[in-house]
């Protein structure tokens, strides 16, 4: 059996990160946690993860974004889920269908908060072409 | 300086240019306004011509012929009020019948001016409606602003109500869908949490009713005699299992009695705030000084911590209304973001002030000063 994938969350809300941990390792992966995107860009030279999920809006509205960059530039291979509550609260869409978007947030995917779990799943087996 | 369009209409010339000539070197002085108020005036010969102007922009203050060649002042006015101008309007009446007063109150319109009227008579009335305009200008102003900071207050709290609920709601989904076993070490942790965000939103809400009962005036405000060092002791005894559980110690210096006369709720609720922001924002072993004194007619209290303290942007923002300093520092500490709008409500019920003084990692002093009566 091969080792679980691992998967890099940054949030700042310590709730949602712990969630969202729980989640992933009850679902079999491994987790490595960043409370800020200055702290997950420490963790980036020395940690190897198959997947980064990050939150927008941390330090700065756009802290999601060039952390996304960031991991990019280690890896274009990692995917990247970036999570927003952005358009709940400021009533901003992103089309996260848009590949213009995308590309512009560097994100693969973006999911809205509160994020369905069941759809966060479908978007890492896609991402990391595996079955969960 | 202020300038206020005039517009003068009235079919004859002589009336006109009285008018232009008497209003144009005017100066009203307006208390509530920075400095004097000056006057520009148009001039429309007719109540069509009127309207033309009206409709161009900005007119401050009407005067406005009764009787005019083609239509009617009244009807002028009677268009006017329809389209809900910022304005004042003064009749000019040749013969001033209550009848026609009364139609054109009815109208809207401000005052009066019969004509013949001397110059002072001009500048009277004119000096009258232009107060009363600024003054109900700066009512608007000042009745948007309270509008805006509501607005804000609300949209804060329900977004500070919104990160618990979602927090609470997480924890128990991942409880219902076993993703967290029940009785596990895990499970336990989950719960603690939970509970944790609940005790903020308790705190959050018991902190929005002191401050709408304060803002309100509801709360009837019942002065006595009070020893302002007993005060302090109980809020330092509240505070204590907090500080215990972080290793931190709270000593109040100063005299052993500190009468005022005062409102024992708000002063407990000051201290409170005080006390409990001294512990919560310290850090682990770190110490808080609750000194008490008395000067110059005014108790001043001084709550200094060894704790993470602020930049000055962050002192500078602090003392917005409704905010919580949001940084990794502070993540995990509970605050609503309505302690200092508390503190400066009641300090100034006092007739006093709430001053800061931080330094970043190493400490905050807050300086209460509230007046003996």
């Amino acid at each position: 059996m091969t080792t679980p994938p691992t998967i890099l969350v940054v949030d700042d809300n310590p709730d949602f990160l712990e969630q969202m941990q729980l989640q992933l390792e009850a679902a079999g992966f491994q987790t490595v946690a960043a409370e800020s995107a200055q702290q997950a860009r420490g963790l980036l030279p020395t940690t190897d993860f198959a997947l980064a999920i990050c939150d927008l809006m941390m330090e700065h509205s756009d802290s999601g974004f060039t952390l996304a960059h960031a991991i990019k530039r280690k890896d274009p291979a990692i995917p990247v889920i970036m999570v927003t509550a952005v358009a709940s609260e400021a009533g901003v869409t992103i089309d996260a269908s848009s590949k213009g978007e995308q590309a512009w947030a560097g994100a693969d995917v973006i999911l809205d908060k509160p994020v369905r779990f069941e759809q966060l799943k479908r978007e890492i087996s896609r991402l990391l072409k595996i079955t969960l | 300086m202020d300038n206020l369009r005039v517009l003068v209409v009235d079919d004859e010339p002589g009336i006109r240019f009285g008018v232009t000539r008497v209003l144009q070197s005017f100066r009203v002085r307006v208390p509530e306004s920075d400095g004097d108020v000056g006057f520009s005036i148009a001039q429309a010969e007719s109540g069509e011509e009127a309207l033309t102007i009206l409709a161009e922009g900005q007119v401050d203050i009407l005067l406005l012929d009764h009787k005019l060649p083609g239509i009617s002042g009244l009807e002028v006015l009677e268009k006017v009020a329809s389209q809900d101008q910022d304005m004042l309007t003064v009749m000019i009446t040749a013969y001033a019948t209550i009848e026609t007063a009364v139609t054109a109150t009815k109208r809207g319109a401000y005052d009066f001016l019969a004509k013949p009227f001397t110059p002072e008579e001009l500048k009277a009335t004119t000096a009258k409606t232009a107060r009363h305009l600024l003054l109900r200008r700066e009512a608007k102003r000042l009745a948007e602003e309270k509008r805006q900071v509501r607005f804000q207050f609300i949209s804060v709290l329900a977004h500070e109500l919104k990160a618990p609920l979602a927090a609470v709601e997480g924890y128990l989904q991942l409880l219902r869908d076993r993703v967290v076993e029940p009785g596990s070490a895990k499970s336990d942790e989950v719960l603690g949490r939970s509970l944790l965000r609940i005790e903020g939103m308790r705190k959050l809400i018991g902190d929005i009713l002191d401050l709408t009962r304060i803002e309100s005036g509801q709360k009837k405000r019942e002065l006595a005699d009070v020893d302002v060092r007993e005060i302090a002791a109980r809020a330092v005894e509240t505070a204590q299992p907090a500080a215990r559980a972080r290793q931190i110690t709270i000593e109040v210096q100063g005299p052993e009695r500190l009468p005022m006369r005062a409102d024992p709720g708000e002063v407990e609720i000051i201290f409170n705030n005080l006390v409990s922001n001294a512990v919560k924002y310290n850090r682990e072993g770190g110490r808080v000084e609750v000194g008490l004194s008395e000067s110059d007619q005014a108790v001043v209290i001084r709550v200094a911590d060894t704790g993470i303290g602020m930049s000055p942007e962050e002192v500078a923002q602090l003392f917005g209304e409704f905010v919580r300093i949001k940084n990794t520092k502070t993540r995990n500490v509970m605050g609503s973001g309505l302690g200092l709008s508390i503190l400066k409500k009641l300090a100034a019920l006092y007739d006093g002030t709430v001053q800061v003084q931080s330094t970043p990692d190493v400490g905050t002093t807050f300086t209460v000063t509230l007046k003996q009566t």
